[in-house]
C-alpha cells in the first residue's frame, strides 16, 4: 500500500494547449486529477468598460477582440442587440441580412477548423493541423476580400452592411462550399475512426444533458450531450427561418460526440452557404442599409440579444439612458466564459494527458472568457 | 402608420402573463414590479427572496440561467433609489422564451447567492462581485475572478476612471520608474537617466529613422520660416528633445 501523494501544480498560463492564457490550478494524485481550478483574467481588457464610454458604432471593432477567431458572429450579435434595441430589426435590407448570415456561417466553419487543428494537435495528430489550415486560410482569403482583414473583421454596421461584396466573391465561395465536404471528408478519415484518436476521446469527459443546462452549457457541447437546441433554430434571426438544415446531436456526451458534432456542423454550415448564394444573387446590388438615423441614441430601456455563435450561446445585455449615444451598461453573455466554468467537473479523476482534450473540447478563446 | 397604439401595460397586466403567470402565483408578493420593453418581460423581485423566485421558475420550467449581470444606476438620469441591480436572464426550454429577474441592492447589504439552485451561477456571481462589488450571500467561494487578487476597487462602477486607478504595482520598477509607468493619463516627468522609455507614448514617432536601422536617412525637417532679421541675439534653436535618442 502507498501513500497517497497530493500534489498541486500548474497547468499554464504559459502552455501551448491552453490555448490561451488559462491557468488551471491541479490537485494530482499521479498522473489522476482529484480537483481541477480554472483561473482566468490574464487577458482581462475591460471591454464592457469601453463599451460604456462609446458610441454604438464604436463598439463594434471591439466585439472582434473578445473571440478573435470568430469575429463576424460577436459583430453580428452586437449589432442585432443595438437594432433590437432601436427596433428596426425588420427594417435590415434582405441582401444585408443574407450577407451576414454568409459571413457568420463561413466564420462558423473557420472556428470550427481551427478548433480541430488545434484540438487534434493538443491530442497528438499533427496532420489534420495542416488540412485544416488550408481550407481556414481560404476562408481567410474570403474576409480579407470582403472587408480587408483576416480575423478582426468588423464587417457590419448597426442597420446593414458596411459595403457590397466584390467581383467574383460570390462564385469563389460557390467554388469553395463545392469542395468543402469532400475536405470534411478527408479530415473524417483521419481521426474518426482512428483508433488512437477514439481511444483518447470516447467515454472521456462525460456530460448528461441534465449537468450541462444546470452548468449553462450552451453549443456543440450541449448538442453533443443531447439536447437538439441551436438559436438558429430556437430563436431564428435573419434569414434563417427559411434555410434548411439540421442541427446534430451526439448521444453519449463526451468529447468524441463533441468531435462528431462539430465535424456534422460544419457539413451543415456548408450547407446553409449553398442554399444563401443562390438568394443573395436575386436581391438587388447595394441595398445594404437600412434608412435609420446616423445618431443612435436608442429609448431607455434595456435588452438581451443572442445569437448562435460557434461556440454557443453569444449574448449582449444593452441598458440605454435614453440621453446619451454610448450604452450605459453593455454585459456581454460569452460563451466561453460559461463553458470553461464545467472543467472541474469535467475532469476530475480523469489523467492530466486527458485535461489537454477536455480544453480543447469545450472550444474556449480566452479573449471572450476575459473581455 | 395611423395604428393606436396599445394602452401600456400595467405591472399586474405583464404578471398576468401566461409565460409568467404560474411561477408569479407561486410566490406571490414576492415579485414588487414588472415592466415590459421590446417583448421582454422584466420582472422586480424582493432581494431577500430571490431564491425563492428562481427555484420557483426553475421548477416551472426555467432550468437554464442564461446570464447574470449587475449594473450601477449611480449615474442613471433621474434614478433615485438603491444603487445596484442584478438581472437575471432565464430560458425555458418548453415555452422557448426568456423571462428577467431584477433586484435591487446597495454597496453593502448582500444579495442571497442562487448558486444553490443553478451551478452555473457561481462565476457569473464572482464576475459581478469583482465588477462592481456587489455582495452575494452564501456563496461558495466569493473571490476576485477576472481582476487578480489583492486589486482595490471594482471596475465597472462608474466612479471608476475609464483610464484605471495606480494600484502602486511596479513590474520592473528600474525600467519604469514610479510616474514614468506606461500608464494612460500619465503626467508624471520621466527620470532622466532612463532611455528605454521617454515621457509620452507619441514621441517615439520623431525618432531618425537611419538610428531605427535599414541606413535610411532621416527625413529632412519641414522647412521652417525665415527667421526675422530684427532677432540678432536669437536664442539657439531650441533642440528638439528627443534628438539624441
Amino acid at each position: 500500500m502507498f501513500d497517497v501523494h497530493e500534489m498541486e501544480i500548474n497547468f499554464g498560463p504559459q502552455h501551448p494547449s491552453t490555448h490561451g492564457v488559462l491557468r488551471v490550478l491541479l490537485r494530482v494524485d499521479g498522473e489522476r486529477i482529484i480537483d481541477a481550478k480554472p483561473i482566468i483574467g490574464y487577458l482581462h481588457r475591460g471591454t464592457e468598460k469601453l463599451f460604456e464610454h462609446m458610441a454604438y458604432p464604436q463598439c463594434v471593432p471591439h466585439t472582434d477582440r473578445m473571440d478573435y477567431v470568430a469575429s463576424a458572429t460577436n459583430n453580428l450579435g452586437f449589432v442585432e442587440a443595438v437594432e433590437k434595441i432601436l427596433g428596426v430589426t425588420k427594417l435590415i435590407p434582405r441582401r444585408a441580412q443574407i450577407l451576414r448570415v454568409i459571413l457568420s456561417e463561413l466564420q462558423r466553419i473557420s472556428s470550427h477548423l481551427l478548433w480541430l487543428a488545434t484540438h487534434a494537435i493538443d491530442i497528438g495528430a499533427m496532420t489534420p493541423f495542416f488540412y485544416c489550415f488550408r481550407e481556414r486560410e481560404q476562408i481567410l482569403d474570403f474576409f480579407e476580400m470582403y472587408c480587408g482583414a483576416r480575423l478582426t473583421l468588423n464587417c457590419m454596421r448597426i442597420g446593414g452592411m458596411p459595403e457590397d461584396v466584390p467581383h467574383g466573391w460570390l462564385d469563389d465561395i460557390e467554388a469553395f462550399c463545392g469542395k468543402f465536404d469532400a475536405a470534411v471528408d478527408e479530415y473524417e478519415s483521419l481521426l474518426t475512426t482512428n483508433r488512437i484518436w477514439k481511444r483518447r476521446t470516447v467515454g472521456i469527459g462525460v456530460l448528461s444533458p441534465e449537468e450541462a443546462i444546470e452548468w449553462g452549457i450552451t453549443g456543440p457541447p450541449l448538442r453533443g450531450s443531447g439536447v437538439e437546441w441551436d438559436l438558429r433554430r430556437a430563436q431564428p434571426y435573419e434569414i434563417y427561418p427559411e434555410l434548411e438544415f439540421d442541427i446534430p446531436v451526439g448521444r453519449n456526451g463526451d468529447t468524441y460526440d463533441r468531435y462528431l458534432v462539430r465535424m456534422a456542423e460544419m457539413r451543415q454550415s456548408n450547407r446553409i452557404l449553398k442554399q444563401c448564394i443562390p438568394l443573395i444573387k436575386q436581391t438587388p446590388v447595394g441595398d445594404l442599409k437600412a434608412k435609420i438615423s446616423k445618431v443612435i441614441r436608442p429609448p431607455e430601456g434595456e435588452v438581451y440579444h443572442s445569437i448562435e455563435a460557434p461556440k454557443g450561446e453569444l449574448g449582449y445585455y444593452i441598458v440605454s439612458d435614453g440621453k446619451t449615444q454610448n450604452a450605459y451598461r453593455c454585459h456581454v453573455r460569452p460563451p466561453s466564459f460559461v463553458n470553461l466554468q464545467a472543467l472541474p467537473a469535467l475532469a476530475r479523476g480523469h489523467l492530466v494527458s486527458d485535461l489537454v482534450a477536455l480544453i480543447g473540447t469545450i472550444d474556449i478563446v480566452l479573449g471572450e472568457v476575459d473581455r | 402608420m395611423s395604428e393606436i397604439p396599445p394602452p401600456a401595460k400595467t405591472a399586474d397586466d405583464i404578471k398576468r402573463d401566461p409565460l409568467v403567470a404560474a411561477a408569479v402565483s407561486r410566490v406571490g408578493d414576492a415579485i414588487v414590479d414588472a415592466k415590459e420593453f421590446v417583448g421582454e418581460i422584466t420582472l422586480f423581485a424582493d432581494r431577500d427572496r430571490i431564491v425563492e423566485v428562481c427555484r420557483a421558475f426553475k421548477d416551472d420550467g426555467f432550468v437554464y440561467l442564461v446570464d447574470l449581470a449587475g449594473v450601477d444606476y449611480s449615474k442613471f438620469p433621474n434614478h433615485t433609489g438603491l444603487r445596484f441591480s442584478v438581472a437575471y436572464t432565464l430560458y425555458s426550454f418548453q415555452k422557448n422564451a426568456r423571462v428577467r429577474l431584477r433586484v435591487w441592492t446597495d454597496e453593502t447589504t448582500p444579495i442571497p447567492s442562487v448558486t444553490s439552485v443553478w451551478k452555473t451561477a457561481n462565476w457569473h456571481e464572482r464576475e459581478t462581485w469583482d465588477m462592481l462589488g456587489i455582495v452575494f450571500s452564501g456563496h461558495p467561494n466569493l473571490e476576485r475572478i477576472l481582476m487578480w487578487d489583492g486589486f482595490n476597487g471594482h471596475p465597472l462602477r462608474k466612479d471608476f476612471p475609464i483610464r484605471g486607478i495606480d494600484t502602486g504595482a511596479r513590474i520592473y520598477p528600474e525600467v519604469f520608474p514610479e510616474g514614468g509607468g506606461p500608464k494612460a493619463g500619465s503626467t508624471g516627468k520621466p527620470a532622466n537617466d532612463v532611455n528605454v522609455y521617454k515621457g509620452e507614448w507619441k514621441k517615439y514617432g520623431t525618432w531618425p529613422l537611419a538610428q531605427i536601422g535599414g541606413g535610411a536617412k532621416a527625413p529632412a525637417p519641414a522647412a521652417k520660416p525665415a527667421p526675422k532679421p530684427v532677432a540678432a541675439a536669437a536664442p539657439p534653436a531650441a533642440v528638439e528633445e528627443d534628438a539624441d535618442v
